[in-house]
């Protein structure tokens, strides 16, 4: 079977005045319909920048594409011509993000931006709708993500409303497609911790109930175990693991899983004191040679410095990019 | 509308009615530190030492400082600004006479300013660093360098004397009978009589002092605009939009562009004033009858009533202006409209 | 060379407009330096009459032609340099000395002298520039001082309200309060960080402004009330040339060329400047 997404040695850079930054340095990720995936990583390793890659959203210039495939359902998405990525963007692959107050429009109420968007997928699939068909269509995506009073909401502007509401109707929009995967990147982070837990079961409540593929993008473990089966750990623009999430957080294989494990404070043992991880991320623009990670591992070896170790298979079903990892 | 819009509204008006005292204040002492005797000149060159005395007394120029600025303002709030030497009318008739053609002329530069720079700030944002964007920073930079009076005999030599399809200079044919005054703008007037005849031949007429008019106007929308499509481009939420698949020029025209407008709406506050003052400039170069013109003659001969009385005019049109703006954008900015 | 200075180095060369603004500037600036012995007619700088050549058109002899006198035009033009570019500086530097302290003592007193200060700012700012300055001389009577005058009396406003904006912003920094805090006298807050972090707006703010300088200066001298012949000023050639349009059409167009093209190297340089120094301000 095809997998629903697959990306193969990516690799992007950003130009810039003091050089070139290689921010994503090769991803190999593959994805089937159905999957949970989530991506941890510090920030500034690349998980926003390949989350929007999906979409081709990073602006260009200065971003590059290196080298490398993205497919969605067999199609290359780094080719696709203006009209094919449109029909792409929304309907097929749906994104949310960070911050839902910077993500909607402050001058545009909620029902035109809700309304654009279920406008622009209609166009996109050569459908045409009444605008009073489009607005009743953009009130029962907000019932679906739980929120009522649809006509005063639609009317409503960012700035009335709450931040999780914010993300709960930028959800509603990335549904109005009726998309094949979503990706959401950090959709909790700027939120305050209650609504956090709502605003993630409400993803997982529509991945389970719509089939959806779910691509979640976060720096913090608990909330990729929340929601996500599997979970690719990423370090300075690489992929270093990859691995069903409960496996993972009981046997980290990558050092720097490792070391992100035990950065997580545990709050029924607090005589553990959590450990942070010496020393801070690469530059990207010169980073180190061979594993980019290893000025920084406990157990780097002269080959770490000179190789740079390739994603490979150390237990069934597992995969992890260390020269000294053993299964 | 709701209390807090009100209330914002209030404020703006009274702060811009504050403003409008101040203006007169200082026309006043402007007036008064002039090391030219004002009673000299109300007297006429020809005058001796006692005419000059009678017409200080005419004028009560013989009075303390404080009661003759409490003339002149209890003057101007009746309207009255004073007596034109040179036309030998009052500087509130004459002004009633010249102040519509210059109203026409800056309104349809303004229209110019906003069709033309609009777009091209929107496309050379949509085109940043390439060259369409070097050309247009190149041409908004010479909107602003390029010298009024200069720029308008560069046109008046090249459409009208060279290629003949323009006249040079002034309103209207002297043998065209203007349409009957409605509102006084004379493009207007002829629309609504429906004299197509005279609303063409007006156009041609208005438009070389309404491109060179429009000039650093036009420049100016342009750069703004420019600059604030750049950063909403930008912006994340038309990063949103486009991953929601909104149409692409939707996100461009409306996401985009209405955010961008509101700064540069401030900035046609402030042209619109400063568009007036150079009517000074176009109006003398194109022999345009309006307030220009007249302040322009009449600060030549020395006659300063009118010039004041057109300084206030501007001053007041700039102030309308930015109130405008100010009250448009509580109508435009949701997060204004409740604070 | 430290890394900011390259990468503004490399910004600037980046931009072509910046470049030929910097051409324009330097230019322009070495016509007015060296004028005076590069001129190929020196008598006529002082003015004079010459009716056998008066309005001849451009040639080897006359470059830009003569005027109605029978002047060189290339030479008054070239003179004129010096004028427009002395009077633009000066009207800029004298703004500037009145705005900036008063803007900065607004700034960092606040309270009821920042409210005078800012008030009687708004005020002049509430009339378009060129109309208050039109009233002034109108008042003082025409000519180039007064010009000069009245241009400097409708400027200064504007390096108050930069100023002040820069040294309010300045004193909430936490590194004031830390200087404060640490004993440092007003002067030398003043001295060691109010003054370096307003230099790059004020330097992008006087460029610009040196150019709409010699723009007004030029306008006054074009509508009769500024500059006047024989003073060889590029704004009063262009008002007596007018008179001969559109036969001799060279008389107008030299001087307006040179006027245009020094507001446009100023401004040029400006907004290049801008863009490197301080590319958050607003842009008008």
């Amino acid at each position: 079977m095809t997998p629903l997404l697959a990306i193969q040695d990516y690799r992007l850079a950003f130009d810039g005045f003091d050089g070139t930054a290689h921010v994503l340095d090769g991803i190999d990720l593959q994805l089937r319909a159905g999957d949970t995936l989530g991506v941890v990583g510090e920030s500034g390793c690349g998980k926003s920048v390949l989350a929007r890659s999906l979409l081709r959203l990073n602006p260009s210039p200065p971003a590059r594409v290196v080298s490398g495939q993205i497919r969605f359902e067999a199609e290359d998405v780094l080719a696709m011509p203006p009209a094919r990525l449109r029909a792409l963007r929304g309907r097929r692959i749906a994104m949310i993000f960070q911050d839902p107050a910077s993500h909607l429009n402050p001058l545009l109420s909620i029902g035109t931006q809700m309304e654009d968007a279920i406008r622009g997928q209609d166009s996109a699939t050569g459908r045409s709708r009444p605008r009073h068909a489009a607005r009743a269509h953009a009130a029962a995506l907000l019932s679906a993500v739980g929120l009522g009073d649809a006509p005063r909401l639609l009317a409503s502007h960012p700035h009335q409303l709450s931040g999780g509401m914010r993300q709960r109707v930028l959800i509603a929009m990335a549904l109005a497609g009726d998309p094949a995967l979503l990706v959401a990147d950090e959709p909790t982070t700027a939120l305050d911790v209650t609504v956090q837990a709502q605003v993630l079961a409400l993803i997982a409540e529509l991945v389970r109930a719509r089939g959806l593929t779910l691509m979640l993008i976060s720096h913090d473990l608990g909330v990729i175990a929340a929601a996500c089966a599997r979970t690719v750990v990423m370090y300075a623009g690489n992929i270093v693991e990859d691995a069903p999430t409960a496996a993972l957080l009981a046997r980290p294989l990558h050092p720097y899983t490792k070391g992100l494990l035990a950065a997580v404070p545990e709050l029924d043992r607090p005589d553990i004191r959590p450990r942070g991880i010496p020393g801070g991320i690469p530059s990207l623009r010169a980073p180190p040679p061979g594993c980019r990670f290893h000025p920084r591992c406990d157990r780097a070896t002269a080959l770490c410095a000179a190789e740079k170790p390739a994603l490979r298979e150390a237990i069934p079903g597992r995969t992890v990019a260390c020269h000294h990892a053993e299964a | 509308m709701d209390r807090r819009l009100t209330a914002y509204l209030l404020r703006r008006v009274a702060l811009a009615g504050v403003m409008l005292f101040g203006l007169v204040c200082m026309t006043f002492v402007i007036a008064n530190v002039a090391p030219n005797d004002p009673a000299a000149l109300a007297a006429g060159p020809d005058a001796g030492r006692s005419q000059i005395e009678q017409a200080r007394r005419d004028y009560g120029l013989d009075r303390p400082l404080p009661e003759q600025f409490w003339r002149y303002v209890s003057g101007l709030a009746r309207g009255e600004l004073g007596r034109s030497i040179a036309t030998g009318r009052s500087v509130g008739q004459d002004l009633a006479r010249y102040f519509p053609a210059t109203l026409e002329l800056c309104l349809l530069a303004m229209l110019i300013g906003l069709s033309v720079g609009v777009p091209l700030g929107v496309l050379s944002a949509l085109m940043k660093d390439r060259w369409v964007d070097h050309l247009t920073r190149i041409f908004a930079v010479s909107g602003i360098a390029l010298p009024p009076f200069w720029f308008g005999l560069l046109l008046q030599l090249t459409f009208a004397t060279a290629l003949g399809w323009l006249p040079t200079s002034g309103r209207l044919s002297v043998m065209t009978e203007p349409p009957d005054p409605i509102t006084g703008l004379l493009l207007t007037d002829a629309l609504l009589r429906g004299q197509w005849g005279v609303f063409g031949e007006g156009l041609s007429y208005i438009l070389l002092p309404a491109i060179v008019l429009s000039f650093p106007c036009l420049a100016s929308i342009l750069r703004v605009n420019r600059a604030e499509m750049v950063e909403a481009l930008r912006a994340d939420y038309v990063m949103s939009a486009q991953a929601h698949g909104v149409n692409p020029w939707r996100i461009v025209c409306v996401h985009a562009l209405r955010n961008a407008m509101l700064p540069t709406l401030a900035i046609i506050g402030l042209r619109w004033g400063w568009m007036m003052s150079s009517t000074v400039l176009v109006e003398t170069v194109f022999d345009w009858p309006g307030i220009g013109l007249y302040a322009v003659s009449s600060a030549i001969a020395g006659d300063f009533k009118p010039v004041m009385g057109v300084t206030l005019i501007i001053g007041l049109n700039f102030m309308a202006a930015n109130l405008i703006v100010d009250l448009l954008y509580g109508v435009l900015d949701p997060r204004l409209r409740e604070g | 060379m430290g890394r900011k200075f390259r990468l503004a180095l490399w910004l600037l060369s980046r931009s072509f407009a910046s470049m030929l603004g910097i051409a324009l500037v330097v230019s322009i600036v070495t016509l007015a330096l060296i004028g005076p012995w590069i001129v190929p007619y020196p008598d006529h700088v002082a003015g004079g009459i010459d009716l056998a050549n008066k309005l001849q058109p451009p040639s080897a002899a006359h470059w830009f032609g003569t005027d109605e006198v029978g002047l060189d035009i290339l030479t008054r033009v070239i003179i004129g340099a010096r004028v427009s570019l002395l009077v633009g500086v000066a009207i800029t530097l004298s703004a500037a000395a009145i705005g900036v302290p008063l803007g900065i003592l607004a700034g960092l007193l606040g309270g009821p002298v920042r409210e005078a200060i800012m008030r009687l700012t708004d005020l002049f700012l509430s009339v378009p520039g060129l109309v208050l300055a039109i009233a002034l001389v109108a008042a003082l009577g025409a000519g180039i001082v007064n010009a000069m005058i009245a241009l400097i009396l409708v400027w200064w406003p504007g390096y108050v309200r930069l100023a002040e904006s820069k040294a309010l912003s300045i004193r909430s920094e936490p590194y004031i309060e830390a200087a404060r805090v640490a004993g440092a006298s007003t002067a030398r807050i003043l001295w060691r960080h109010v003054l370096p972090n307003s230099l790059s707006p004020l330097i992008v703010k006087m460029s610009m402004d040196i150019g709409q300088a010699i723009l007004a200066v030029a306008s006054l001298g074009f509508l009769g009330l500024g500059a006047r012949p024989p003073t060889p000023e590029w704004g009063a050639m262009i008002s007596i040339a007018r008179g001969y349009l559109p036969e001799w059409w060279w008389y107008a167009i030299f001087p307006g060329a040179f006027i245009y093209a020094a507001v446009l190297g100023f401004n040029l340089l400006g907004d290049g400047l801008r863009d490197i120094l301080d590319p958050k301000s607003n842009r008008g």
